[in-house]
């Protein structure tokens, strides 16, 4: 139980970090969410008031702190910029942006795990040739280009998908997952590609040790070797990658809901940076340096209940 | 008497470039009887384990049999099955026990599956069965609390318990032969006591054939009916383990048997075989292979290869020296 404790306050001293960082950054640089809202016409006076309304204009420990009470008690503040609670703006575009990110993950499971397991099973031959020539490519080729080339193929020319239409999944779960597939492929290339490859080298790594030897030597079939004895210790390195991954399937989907014009977290933060919108700003990233360190906390936890050797220290 | 396993010059060659191949076992002959142990001695590097793993087709991939021929009970071609039939063989009929039971044993599986497997799939058995099955192997081979053994992992266990639940495998089957590949190289002298204690009991309870690879002479005197000595891809030796202690004939061999300290010499240099075993480039491929390192050695032996001389019956070594002696060429090649 210790661990878990241990592992709870680097989560939260982690986030409490970035937040920390992210609210320090934004004061530093220029920019006034006043004059963005009032307009560059706007007199001293004027800015002045509103600044005094936002609460902008007290000293900064004192705002930090404020925000952090604020935090603490899950109220966020009002964004300056829409005269919303950051809140409800958050919990408004998030489902969009983690579906998204949830999605492509899954693909990237899906696709990644039997092509990994096919290039090592043909290493140095034409299939293992052809899968590490396609993730090169896939490494190669940014989210967002990928994402135009599939509206370009998919929903222009052969018109499979309605391209720009996003639809909750309250409203019709079907359309939902059909408006976000586009993007999640787009986004699932790069990661499927990195999965492969890793999958590949811990599945070679694997098959060249002494049990796989003795596993034949008992007269098992090639592939419950490998899908007895050897899958299950080549995923547990590959499950980290994923996790670390996450981060970054995220930050990717920010950019490929611009694509795909999804109301996602993407175009909000954007916003939300643009117009210095600090509390928005705040609140999103904590929200999304919270999903990052606690998905890393999961694998954690993962790799504990599928590796006996970590679960039994 | 009919041999169990019989090697009938088998060749075996390394796929070295797309062209180019060299010969890692050359004109190997060897069988095993029913219930007889024979151990294979020989420096790292003479070919012993390849030719173990070659019995069942587990050599590497760019190791291919290319001449010779290997029997079981007569009637099985070991040398010429496809992959998928030479599978029903292993583990059932042929089985094998490895050097390292630190890494032959798989961490990521419990003890119980790695034997449990060994039922469900060579004796049909339904889970419940080949657990109860595995109860009773652990208890055969010594091992204590076997329920719970079953649920643990291998990395778990200590190095001597590790090895009898390779054996444990090893022997789930009833296999007519056990090929065991430096059984005891890895463990402390305790422990290997042990596990040539098992190793005997087994074969006295099952009759079943062992054929013993090791470079320790001491454990091949103590459990072996016949031994062959191997050098660089041959068998450059082969007889009843008393002859070949008290008799050796080949130079090597009574290099080998100079090598083993003992206590009533304490103050001598040990004695070492001068220079050391040929990489496969290496190996002559004229005359002996042994012929370089040989004290013995005269000009014929650098041009002519020698055949198998016999000895006297069942013994037999392949050097020049024997001919002189009076030796009859070929005596024991039948």
């Amino acid at each position: 139980m210790n661990y878990f404790v241990r592992r709870l306050l680097t989560l939260l001293l982690t986030v409490f970090f970035v937040v920390t960082l992210t609210f320090a950054a934004f004061r530093i640089i220029p920019g006034n969410p006043a004059l963005t809202i009032l307009g560059t016409e706007a007199s001293d006076e004027q800015i002045a008031l509103l600044e005094a309304k936002l609460g902008i204009n007290r000293p900064l420990p004192e705002q930090f702190i404020d925000w952090l009470r604020g935090a603490a008690a899950l109220d966020f503040g009002q964004s300056l910029r829409f005269s919303e609670p950051v809140l409800k703006l958050i919990g408004d575009r998030f489902p969009v942006t983690i579906s998204l990110a949830l999605l492509a993950l899954t693909i990237t499971i899906a696709v990644a795990v039997p092509l990994g397991i096919a290039a090592a099973r043909s290493k140095g031959k034409a299939a293992d040739m052809m899968i590490s020539i396609g993730t090169q490519l896939g490494l190669a080729i940014p989210s967002f280009w990928m994402g135009i080339a599939l509206i370009l193929v998919f929903g222009l020319v052969l018109r499979w998908f309605s391209v720009s239409t996003y639809v909750p999944w309250s409203e019709n779960p079907y359309l939902a997952l059909k408006s976000l597939l586009l993007p999640a492929i787009a986004l699932a290339v790069p990661q499927i590609a990195i999965v492969v490859r890793y999958l590949r080298t811990t599945l070679l790594e694997q098959l060249n040790l002494d049990y796989v030897r003795t596993a034949r030597s008992k007269g098992l079939k090639d592939h419950s070797v490998l899908f007895r004895h050897v899958l299950r210790n080549a995923l547990l390195p590959v499950i980290t990658v994923v996790g670390i991954n996450f981060g970054e399937l995220l930050a990717g989907s920010l950019v490929v809901e611009q694509v795909f014009t999804l109301p996602g977290f993407g175009s909000l933060l954007i916003t939300a940076i643009g117009n210095r919108d600090y509390p928005l700003v705040q609140g999103m990233i904590l929200l999304i340096a919270f999903i990052v360190v606690a998905v890393n906390f999961v694998v954690d936890l993962s790799y504990r209940i599928l590796d006996p050797k970590i679960r039994m220290k | 008497m009919n041999p169990l396993l019989d090697i009938r010059e088998l060749r075996l060659e390394l796929q070295r470039t797309r062209k180019e191949s060299v010969a890692v076992l050359d004109g190997l002959s060897l069988s095993v009887g029913k219930g007889e142990t024979v151990g294979i001695v020989g420096e790292s590097g003479c070919g012993k384990s390849v030719l173990s793993l070659s019995i069942l087709g587990l050599q590497p991939n760019a190791m291919r049999i290319t001449g010779g021929e290997i029997w079981y009970k007569e009637e099985y071609p070991l040398h010429d099955l496809k992959p998928r039939d030479i599978r029903r063989y292993r583990g059932s009929e042929i089985a094998m026990v490895f050097q390292d039971p630190m890494s032959s044993l798989n961490n990521g599986l419990t003890v119980g599956a790695q034997v449990t497997e060994m039922f469900r799939l060579h004796a049909g058995c339904s889970r419940a069965e080949a657990k109860e099955r595995a109860i009773a192997l652990f208890r055969k081979v010594g091992l204590a609390r076997p329920e719970a053994l079953l649920k643990e992992y291998p990395y778990q266990l200590s190095g001597g318990m590790r090895q009898r639940i390779m054996i444990a495998i090893a022997i789930s089957c009833n296999p007519g032969l056990l090929i065991a590949d430096e059984p005891t190289t890895a463990l402390d002298v305790t422990i290997q006591a042990q596990i040539l204690d098992l190793m005997r009991q087994i074969r006295d309870e099952n009759d079943t054939a062992i054929m013993l690879i090791s470079h320790d002479l001491g454990v091949i005197a103590d459990m072996c009916d016949r031994i062959a000595v191997m050098y660089a891809g041959q068998i450059i030796e082969e007889g009843p383990v008393d002859a070949i202690f008290e008799e050796p004939r080949h130079p090597y061999t009574i290099g080998l048997l100079q090598s083993i300290p003992a206590p009533s010499k304490k103050q001598e240099k040990l004695f070492s075989i001068p220079g050391t075993v040929p990489g496969l480039a290496e190996r002559q491929s004229l005359g002996c292979r042994f012929a370089p390192r040989c004290g013995m050695a005269v000009k014929h032996c650098y041009t002519e290869a020698p055949p198998l001389f016999g000895a006297s019956p069942g013994h037999a070594a392949r050097c020049w020296l024997l001919a002189e002696r009076g030796g009859q060429a070929d005596a024991i090649v039948s």
